[in-house]
């Protein structure tokens, strides 16, 4: 019985002693990170977490391409529910971060509070904009995902044998809008007897539920679905392997989720935008208070690499064109209900 | 005194010693966290430094205990949902679903009643408390009439609460726009200190100028831990100063002799099983009430009532240990946060650490077990 005792007394006092000296050490580092000069940046992922296959992930390697380039420091948190989104901020906030992302929308009044109650601290947001209330000290960042969601729905336009296509939407608002839109914008483009099947899921999460919408889509005859609804999508391309039909990506180039069934993806490059800003902060620059917008023309958004593996030469050369086109602003997409219905009428 | 007269002694008080449960959860938690410290070490993370970055996160600024009591907050009080439910003899897994049921209602009725500030809030209190005291019931009902075993039903009752739910949260009246979630529910509900003031211009400008005051506001200080302090002494004084507590404790130590001796076995479950439902409605009703403001769709259990039985676990099924483990919880879970972010080391590294202090902390009867064999042995010797 005492051996037991002594063991026990015996690694605590070890461990005590091992513990308070290593205390002693670490009591000056958090001053030397600051002192050193190398730049942390950290972000707080929302619910998807770092490794969503979207753009969590897409942020993630944009710091993680900062890092291996720049030679900053970075970190992450992810967020389990949405009361994690605060006290994940105020956490990077001291730790001593010179830049903090919060990434995605969900995070949008987090990100505001966090920013306006620590004025010191510079913020960044991706898919979030608050206009002329941003913060000095908030930068943020929106895509023009209408613009690649026309190039994939003109793909889409182009490639249906059925003259039948679906879009499946994450949550309804402004930014799924843009997708919802171009989308439409860009099937009709190609081919207006296309009919569109529209559906939203009313979650970002519920992978199941994708696929069985995705599975009705498929039923009722489309051959090419849509999504834009981040995990939801898993689902989504799990159907379309199935039912051997085409899913577009959205986010990431999501063809290796399922190699023969993703036609082509609708890619906002979060990586790119996190890099610059974050490459052009270690310059001394930050454009604080402004919302950046990420298009074709900033190298923001695209439709993925991998489609030349499924999508027809001349389509893609088209595509290019019509890049071109929208570069050159000689084609402006829509990106919500009124000015899809004037795209539509200057059309006809 | 000879030596070995010496040694028996000093032997007989360190089994006294080890016997005491409270020393032995301290043994346990601190094996656990060697352990952890292994695996940390395994995965390239220096333990020492690890926990140094856990420690100074959860204590080194007045913030940081607050943040972690208001995560300590709804696992304390699921603790005791189902620890009430173990000192009656009922295992109630449905501490999960009995949360949900309380926050949802707690967001509906903090949202579509108009009542006065206080009032506002307790009236919604109450009514969360009630509804999922009924869902609890529902299973000590189940067991009572048909017999049916508390695990299965309340395990089925977590998913039908959770889809319950959702449904409530997405359907048009309830959702906010643009968001998976319900309406935030009014200021007059909130039982947050300073909610709306400290985000006001007003505030803003003071916070600025009380930088130490600033910090403290940053986590959402609300009432809800004197409320689970409450919460702790009526169970204690439910079970020990009760008839009620009395008849409940007999059917826990010996369904049969307590019938044998009177008591309404059957009535017994239904009340035991409200009451640990009412509880953990409270824990969630409190968290809507003062974190969350909302209810959002959940693709999956959030996992507030599972962490609840792992708190009873380690509290020994007392109150006051339920508090104090309850803590312990909300502090690794917080601090483990600041793992990931000072030390880079990824969630699935920090759910193992907290996975073997539990594993860790469930022991204690096993180290009896094999040192009253040991002993046994000696004694046949």
């Amino acid at each position: 019985m005492k051996r037991y005792l002594k063991i026990c007394m015996a690694a605590m006092i070890i461990s005590g002693l091992l513990l308070s000296g290593c205390g002693k050490k670490e009591k000056q580092d958090p001053d030397s990170t600051s002192q050193s000069g190398v730049m942390k940046v950290g972000m707080v992922s929302d619910l998807g977490g770092v490794m969503d296959q979207s753009f969590n992930e897409s942020a993630w390697e944009g710091l993680l391409r900062a890092q291996n380039e720049l030679g900053i420091k970075i970190g992450y948190l992810e967020s389990n529910n949405n009361s994690d989104y605060g006290p994940n901020l105020e956490s990077l906030t001291d730790a001593g971060n010179s830049l903090i992302w919060s990434i995605g929308f969900m995070m949008g009044d987090a990100a505001l509070e966090a920013a306006k109650a620590n004025p010191e601290q510079k913020y960044g947001i991706v898919d979030m904009a608050y206009g002329n209330n941003t913060p000095p000290n908030l930068i943020s960042v929106l895509f023009k995902s209408e613009q690649a969601s026309f190039l994939v729905g003109y793909i889409a336009g182009r490639m249906t044998k059925t003259n039948k296509v679906g879009f499946i939407g994450g949550i309804k608002g402004f930014i799924i809008d843009s997708f919802d839109y171009g989308f439409h914008a860009g099937v009709n483009y190609a081919n207006a007897d296309v009919k569109i099947l529209r559906q939203y899921v009313e979650s970002f999460s519920d992978a199941a539920k994708g696929k069985s919408i995705a599975n009705q889509m498929y039923q009722q005859g489309a051959d090419i679905v849509f999504h834009a609804s981040g995990p939801v999508g898993d689902g989504v391309i799990e159907a379309a392997k199935e039912k051997s039909k085409w899913a577009i990506g959205v986010d990431k180039d999501q063809n290796s989720l399922a190699p023969d069934n993703v036609l082509t993806s609708a890619i906002k490059r979060v990586d790119n935008a996190i890099f610059n800003i974050v490459s052009d902060l270690q310059k001394g620059k930050f454009a604080g208070g402004a919302t950046v917008v990420y298009g074709l023309k900033e190298g923001g958004v695209d439709i993925a690499p991998s489609s030349d593996k499924h999508v027809p030469k001349e389509i893609l050369s088209e595509v290019a064109e019509l890049k071109t086109k929208i570069i050159r602003k000689e084609i402006v997409i829509p990106y919500n209900a009124k000015t899809y219905e004037k795209f539509y009428i200057a059309k006809q | 005194m000879s030596i070995k007269a010496k040694l028996t002694n000093w032997s007989n008080s360190a089994k006294r010693y080890l016997d005491n449960t409270f020393v032995f959860t301290l043994i346990a938690i601190f094996i656990g966290l060697i352990t952890g410290a292994i695996i940390l070490a395994f995965a390239g993370f220096n333990p020492f430094e690890s926990y140094w970055a856990m420690a100074v996160g959860i204590f080194s600024k007045p913030k940081y205990i607050i943040y972690t009591i208001i995560k300590a907050t709804p696992i304390i009080i699921t603790g005791y949902s189902v620890a009430f439910a173990f000192r009656t003899g009922l295992f109630n897994i449905g501490a999960e679903g009995q949360f949900i049921v309380g926050g949802i209602v707690a967001a509906l009725a903090g949202y579509f009643l108009h009542l006065p500030p206080v009032i506002h809030a307790m009236v919604a209190f109450a009514l969360a408390v009630g509804a999922a005291a009924a869902w609890g019931a529902a299973a000590g009902y189940l067991k009572a009439r048909f017999g049916v075993h508390e695990v299965i039903s309340t395990i089925m009752l977590n998913w039908i609460a959770l889809y319950l739910s959702n449904y409530l949260v997405m359907s048009p009246a309830v959702k906010r726009a643009e968001s998976e979630a319900t309406h935030k529910i009014l200021a007059t509900a909130r039982i947050d200190l300073f909610g709306v003031w400290k985000v006001s211009e007003q505030g803003m400008a003071w916070r600025m100028e009380n930088r130490f005051f600033h910090d403290l506001l940053k986590p959402d200080i609300n009432i809800g831990i004197i409320v689970a302090i409450l919460l702790g002494v009526m169970i204690f004084l439910i079970l020990k100063k009760t008839t009620l507590g009395y008849e409940l404790r007999a059917v826990g130590f010996n369904k049969d002799a307590a019938e044998n001796g009177g008591i309404n076995v059957n009535r017994s479950f239904m009340s035991s099983m409200a009451i640990a439902g009412g509880l953990a409605g409270a824990a969630g009703a409190l968290q809507v009430l003062g974190v969350s403001l909302e209810c959002v769709n959940l693709s999956n259990m959030e996992g507030y009532g599972f962490d609840g039985i792992a708190v009873a676990l380690i509290g020994g099924n007392t109150p006051a240990g339920c508090f104090l483990s309850g803590l312990l919880f909300g502090a690794l879970k917080y601090g483990g946060g600041k793992l990931q972010s000072m030390m880079g080391a990824p969630r699935e590294i920090i759910s193992i650490v907290i996975g073997t202090i539990l594993f860790f902390t469930a022991m204690p009867k096993l180290i009896r077990y094999f040192t009253s064999r040991i002993n046994q042995k000696r004694e046949e010797k």
